[in-house]
């Protein structure tokens, strides 16, 4: 077991308990913190598995940009402020059968595959990020372009919809 | 290297915590968060496939790409979320059902 091997349990098992504590957690404020340290885990995760560029962008967006934002709505939608939102649960029974029966089947396909035999042992040794963009710009250019505009479209709504036009109710 | 099935399993688990947390939780953001940890059990399987054939940036891409489309429904889900706290003075997704008043 080497260092490599090591790191991987640790942020694994960080990734696990985090989504765990998720389920538990019945303030809105520490589930955005815990749902922040499981992204960051998954990003190492990435990083051991060989997508860097995917894991800067996961910690850039997710650590920079998702975390405010629901903070935000989190400060904005507590009724008193200074009193922490708490929410209730409903529906335990049918969630916990949910959840269970769904990770019981998936575990099961997952263990009845063999997916780890045509795995190659050598890492790919080029220059990732360079490579990467190469791709966005040749072959990948549609898509890039089209996730370009909806973003656009997406925050020019979202941030209509959020403007303080004055409702009629209320 | 590690092997592929250890990130298949973490995605599965994160994919069902996701779900529970969606099923369970009685506040819109929850909710919300709820789904992002579903995407990223996604992203996780497109990342771990990618190492199976380093050559082809694809599981890379989808996973840059459902990155991105997170992003905006992160927005615009809030900003609903917004919305209707500021009409209907809840963020219980349960206490909403009147379309008109």
């Amino acid at each position: 077991m080497n260092f490599v091997t090591i790191l991987f349990y640790f942020f694994e098992a960080v990734a696990a308990l985090a989504a765990l504590s998720l389920v538990l957690v019945r303030n809105v404020f520490y589930g955005a913190l815990i749902l922040v340290v499981c992204l960051l885990s998954l990003a190492a995760l990435y990083v051991l598995a060989f997508a860097e560029f995917v894991a800067v962008t996961q910690i850039l967006i997710y650590a920079g940009g998702i975390l405010v934002v629901i903070i935000f709505g989190v400060m904005l939608t507590a009724k008193i402020a200074g009193k922490p939102l708490v929410v209730k649960h409903t529906n335990v029974l049918s969630g916990v059968l949910a959840g269970v029966s769904l990770f019981t089947l998936l575990v099961y396909f997952l263990s009845s595959h063999k997916f780890f035999e045509d795995q190659k042992e050598a890492p790919p040794s080029e220059d990732a990020i360079n490579t990467i963009g190469f791709g966005l710009m040749t072959e990948f250019v549609l898509p890039f372009e089209v996730a370009g505009i909806v973003l656009l479209a997406a925050l020019i709504g979202a941030a209509v919809i959020a403007s303080s036009i004055k409702s009629k109710k209320v | 290297m590690v092997p592929v099935y250890h990130f298949l399993w973490l995605g599965a688990f994160l994919f069902c915590a996701g779900l529970m947390v969606i099923i369970t939780k009685r506040n819109a953001i929850m909710v919300l968060l709820g789904i992002e940890l579903m995407l990223n059990a996604s992203n996780l399987n497109l990342v771990a496939f990618n190492q199976l054939h380093p050559a082809h940036l694809s599981g890379q891409m989808f996973a840059l790409f459902v990155i991105i489309v997170a992003v905006c429904e992160a927005a615009v889900g809030l900003a609903i979320v917004l919305r209707v706290y500021q009409y209907y003075q809840t963020s219980v997704p349960d206490e909403v059902t009147e379309l008109k008043d």
